[in-house]
């Protein structure tokens, strides 16, 4: 397949993009149109986007255009499009959090990172594929039908965030908002050769986003370089009224240190506990090979342990579920969503019933009846009460990690992308997909996952992670650049210039 | 098992009989939405009546995404309700979701507080009046406070295509969302023991107190007919002398003062009658019929009441620093009882008139009416007396109206007893100004004025009344003359006819017999 | 812990209103099962001087002044019920409660 005009624009980073916007190169509507005439094309194959908005899109870049043409000052990224995971409420377009239960639900407000996005001027290309309200890890839960991987159709893009994480990987967005309850942003990142973001607990609202585990729940950035990450979470992070749990304190200078170039004298961290035996040989390879760039980068490497991060799977896989539990409980057929009405004359309990078995997916009616039985009565205390204190451990080990070392790194994900259906009968495979990703959400530490190379074995690419302490987002930034630089230099380009080109299936 | 009738009355035993064998335990949970302007959780707007699902946004109706913020104020009139039970003020509590699903209810969880109440361990005093006939002291029933905690109120449901909008038979329900999310502060006592047959006076009395203590916090309207003060009743009954108390059924929508104490002596009586009976109190809800006057059985305590509560994750916790408790303690009230005490020992009311004045409703507009210059004596006599009684039918359609509803203020009864003890009106033409003010025509003074309502102060017309009236009628003064002084009356009549009614009758009197040389 | 019984799911199913069939409910109850018992392992470590830990910031106070915000507007309120009458949402029979 021939590349066209348009496709030159979509391969441009979110920064390249905005300074030829800026210095009058391209216009808006040039570049969300080559990306609307991509997504045409690839869409069907990929089913990244659940909702494309043509109409929305052109007519906020037509205003930037207008505007900058006007001589307006504009925000950085105006006139850079946009995708949205399927999981934040947007005025006036279908939210499903990819659910039958809520394939009709047209939110009457926007979540808070919508209209930050929309005071940003960045037009927004349509609403990503996902999870089932982000339950997954393959974004094969989705009810609308998976995600295809853009390095290999068969395989899974990661979950649950795919559709965002394939939406960048395949140039139908130069950048994606994404949510990480316990790795849907890095995972899906580390899959797909892109970068992702989960910042610091608090650091951007979750007003408006779709929750599934609140005290687990972070929305971040999906991009395809770390600089680029890193302008969208400056864009998202900031204090908001709407959210009790948002922290009121200045967005750390993200931008600024993605502009790292040299780490003399950090120490980074490799937690024993998240590397070596279970992750598959080319995520090891590229995670060591990694280990070397960072000491050739000046920084030191020192190995730490959290011994209580073997019990934070089972922490995990009690909190998620007891707090999805009650959160989705307002599914209930009553006020908006899916009802179904069972024979005669049925009773309201009998109609939320019947509803919530048509509209829930397996993966989600799974969740919910776990966490339902973990809070009940005389199991509270051996399961949810328990799995409380698993998470101070967590915590704490990771308070001690990070007196030893500024940064912590492991591989992102066990295994590069796995193949499609691989995994949808066993839920416990799938759930160990998250193990290295996992401890952060526990702690409200941030993470961020970014292409370590491709595997030997499979040529699919592997992550690595980086995380730090709490309200220090910008050392990921920092030590990620500097990172992305030097494998770049070393591996001959970006990891996400080995993806093939995308085959167009029927 | 109690047999039940058609009507759904159970078998009770006569109240001093049950008295005679059991002890009851009664305990109160008392709801009261607080008059803050927005609701719990979210900016929406709380006033009463608004058209349906008009004061709802995606926070009270529970849209996808929404989270909760906590209202400021909300926090600020718990606290000061905890203070005001003498409670301790927890420093540092959580919200807990209360899981289970009712269509009213927009989350399916009621965001509430469970082990961690923002208020505990406190104590109301009250006093239960002497009963009806009996001529005994009134007494003073400490009721122990088990705790105060924070939560938010659910919408409203209509039935539908039923008989009278019950929810038995009915087609199907319509909902709104606009009381939903109100903030509501339980409370909740202790079981009360030792009242004995006094229990459901206790009961009625302490709502009361609370109603009293709660308004004069200025935190709630307090209106049980609204549902902005709302009471269930616990009561169990025990064998008298054991010490282990009896299953309790939960008695709800006991909605007036008179109710609560109705309510809880139903259920003694009843739960009597099953005791008698050898069978075994059933753990439910009891719903109380206010017309009937007795209650039914509504539903059974089951495994489904598994509310599964956990920390609220979308709020954080409460801490509020011991100065902020003190600052807040600064702003209580007098306690309701203490100043009521205060009051009848100032204004002088025997505890009978002082009764009646608070049952009235009537202390606080004597207090005012007393602070605007005029006598206690007086203020009661306008405002229990004329006013009362006018306040009874002043309605739509004959209803009662509250005292400060009529159109007169304390300050216009100030200003007419003002009158009065000058000299300017009589006691007749006070009430006539009276009438004026009630009809809108302005205030006592402008009323007398435009009536021209004002006793005759020039003795000349006076005296040249009486001289005509004593020659006009020699017998009469004979009588008088020969000692029946009570005949003057008759002659003081004609004075006042004379003189139109503006003269001062004693004043007349005087004069009568003055210029008769007869000592009065 | 955990061996959880076909039983115990279909109850906890009740809780969560979810109705399943029976062969649905077979098919959760086996998984379920096995997740219960691998997530019982939590119970190896934290003893009872280890503090719960509900939040990940340690927030405290956080509240917002008592002002009014503009509501939805009626219209809006209801615009995704599945049913509505007279501006409210209409809702199935309730079962006897109130």
């Amino acid at each position: 397949m021939s590349t066209t005009l348009s496709d030159d624009l979509t391969r441009l980073s979110a920064v390249q993009m905005a300074d030829r916007l800026a210095d009058g190169a391209i216009t808006s509507e040039q570049l969300t149109q080559a990306h609307l005439d991509r997504i045409v094309r690839l869409n069907p194959t990929l089913n990244a986007y659940l909702l494309v908005d043509p109409e929305g899109a052109l007519a906020t870049a037509r205003e930037v255009d207008r505007a900058r043409a006007a001589g307006e000052d504009l925000p950085r990224l105006a006139g850079v499009p946009v995708a949205v995971k399927d999981i934040a409420c947007t005025e006036g377009m279908t939210t499903t959090a990819g659910s039958r239960m809520l394939a009709d639900f047209v939110p009457p407000y926007d979540a808070t990172i919508v209209t930050r996005i929309r005071d940003a001027r960045m037009p927004i290309l349509g609403k990503t594929n996902m999870d089932e309200f982000a339950m997954g890890s393959s974004t094969e839960h989705s009810a609308f039908g998976p995600t295809r991987n853009p390095w290999d159709l068969d395989r899974i893009p990661g979950g649950s965030g795919g559709g965002s994480s394939a939406a960048v990987a395949a140039y139908l967005a130069p950048l994606a908002v994404g949510s990480d309850t316990g790795g849907s942003i890095r995972q899906p990142a580390a899959v797909t050769g892109t970068v992702g973001t989960k910042p610091t607990y608090g650091a951007v609202s979750r007003y408006g986003v779709i929750a599934l585990a609140s005290s687990l729940d972070q929305i971040g950035p999906c991009a395809r370089t770390v600089a680029d990450a890193a302008l969208l979470h400056e864009v998202l992070a900031g204090h908001d009224p709407m959210d009790s749990t948002s922290i009121d304190a200045p967005v750390p200078d993200v931008v600024g240190a993605s502009g790292t170039t040299d780490l003399t004298g950090l120490r980074v961290g490799v937690v024993r506990e998240i590397s070596g035996e279970g992750f598959q040989a080319g995520v090891q390879a590229r995670f060591d090979e990694a280990l070397d760039q960072l000491r050739a980068l000046g920084a030191e490497i020192v190995e730490v342990s959290c011994p209580h991060f073997g019990y934070a799977m089972a922490a995990y896989y009690l909190i998620l579920p007891s707090e999805a539990s009650s959160n989705l409980a307002r599914y209930d057929a009553m006020r908006y969503g899916l009802r179904e009405t069972p024979e005669g004359s049925p009773s309201a309990e009998q109609v939320m019933a019947a509803s919530r078995d048509a509209g829930f997916g397996d993966e989600v009616k799974r969740r919910i009846i776990l966490g339902t039985y973990a809070l009940s009565s005389g199991y509270y205390d051996a399961y949810y009460g328990q799995a409380q204190k698993v998470r101070t451990l967590i915590a704490r080990d990771f308070e001690a990690a990070f007196e030893q070392a500024d940064v912590l790194v492991s591989p992102t994900s066990p295994t590069t992308a796995f193949a499609l259906g691989d995994k949808t009968e066993d839920p416990m495979a799938m759930y160990l997909n998250d193990i290295a990703t996992i401890p952060a959400n526990l702690a409200g530490v941030p993470g961020m996952s970014i292409p370590s190379g491709t595997a030997d074995e499979d040529s699919l690419p592997a992550g690595l992670q980086i995380l730090a302490p709490a309200m220090q987002d910008q050392r990921l930034y920092a030590v990620g650049a500097a990172l992305e630089a030097r494998l770049r230099e070393t591996q001959g380009g970006y990891v996400i210039e080995q993806a093939p080109e995308i085959e167009v299936r029927a | 098992m109690s047999t039940q009738t058609a009507a759904g009355a159970e078998k009770t035993v006569p109240f001093e009989e049950a008295m005679s064998r059991y002890e009851p335990v009664i305990g109160l949970e008392v709801h009261v939405e607080l008059g803050t302007r927005t609701k719990m959780f979210c900016g929406c707007a709380t006033g009463f009546g608004a058209d349906p699902n008009t004061q709802t946004c995606p926070v009270c109706l529970g849209l996808p995404g929404a989270l909760p913020v906590v209202n400021a104020t909300a926090v600020e009139s718990a606290i000061r309700i905890g203070l005001a039970l003498n409670c301790e003020i927890a420093d540092w509590c959580r919200f807990a979701r209360k899981n289970y699903f009712y269509p009213d209810m927009p989350k399916n969880f009621q965001t509430s507080q469970y082990d961690e109440p923002i208020a505990f361990e406190g104590y109301l005093d009250v006093e239960v009046p002497p009963r009806e006939g009996l001529d005994e002291e009134p007494f003073v029933f400490r009721v122990e406070i088990e705790r105060a905690h924070m939560e938010e109120d659910t919408g409203k449901s209509t039935h539908v295509g039923g008989a009278t909008g019950r929810i038995h038979g009915a087609s199907h329900s319509l909902v709104d969302y606009n009381r939903a999310g109100i903030p509501l502060i339980e409370i909740v006592t202790k079981p009360l023991t030792g009242a004995g047959e006094r229990a459901p006076e206790v009961a009625k009395a302490y709502v009361g107190a609370l109603r009293d203590l709660l308004r004069a916090l200025d935190v709630s309207d307090v209106k049980m007919e609204q549902g902005s003060l709302r009471c269930d009743a616990n009561v169990s009954l025990m064998p008298t002398g054991s010490e282990r108390f009896g299953t309790r059924t939960e008695t709800k929508n006991v909605n007036s003062l008179r109710s609560v104490e109705r309510a809880v002596r139903y259920e003694m009586t009843r739960h009597a009658a099953v005791l008698d009976a050898g069978a075994t109190i059933l753990q439910e809800t009891r719903h109380w019929h206010e017309d009937t006057g007795i209650t039914t059985s509504g539903r059974p305590k089951s495994d489904a009441d598994d509310y599964r509560y956990f920390p609220e994750p979308d709020l954080v916790p409460v801490a509020p620093s011991r100065e902020d408790v003190e600052r807040l303690r600064a702003t209580l009230p007098e306690n309701p009882a203490q100043r009521r005490r205060r009051l009848q020992e100032e204004w002088g009311y025997t505890d009978l008139e002082m009764r009646d004045v608070v049952n009235a409703g009537a202390a606080e507009v004597i207090e005012e009416t007393v602070a605007a210059g005029a006598s206690a004596a007086a203020a009661r006599k306008w405002w229990m007396g004329e006013l009362a009684r006018r306040a009874k039918t002043a309605g739509e359609g004959g209803a009662s109206v509250e005292l400060l509803d009529l159109g007169v203020s304390p300050a216009h009864v100030a200003e007419l007893d003002g009158l009065v003890t000058s000299g300017r009106l009589n006691d007749s033409m006070a009430r006539q100004t009276l009438e004026g003010v009630l009809a809108g025509e302005g205030t006592p003074t402008e009323v007398a004025d435009a009536r021209g309502l004002e006793l005759v102060q020039d003795d000349g017309a006076l005296q040249a009344a009486v001289d005509e009236v004593i020659a006009a009628n020699p017998d009469v003064v004979e009588k008088i003359r020969g000692g029946k002084v009570q005949a003057v009356g008759a002659l003081i009549g004609q004075v006042m006819k004379t003189m139109r009614g503006q003269a001062d009758a004693g004043k007349a009197r005087q004069l009568i017999l003055d210029t008769l040389g007869v000592e009065g | 812990m955990s061996n959880l019984s076909r039983e115990d799911v279909a109850h906890v199913a009740m809780l969560a209103r979810i109705h399943l069939e029976d062969a649905e409910l077979d098919r959760l109850a086996g998984q379920l099962d096995q997740i219960v018992d691998w997530v019982g392992q939590v119970a190896e470590v934290a003893s009872a001087d280890v503090p719960p830990m509900s939040h990940p910031m340690p927030l405290t106070n956080v509240t917002r002044p008592d002002e009014v915000r503009p509501s939805l507007g009626v219209e809006q309120a209801v615009a995704n019920a599945p049913q509505a009458e007279d501006d409210r949402f209409a809702v199935p029979r309730i079962l006897d409660e109130e």
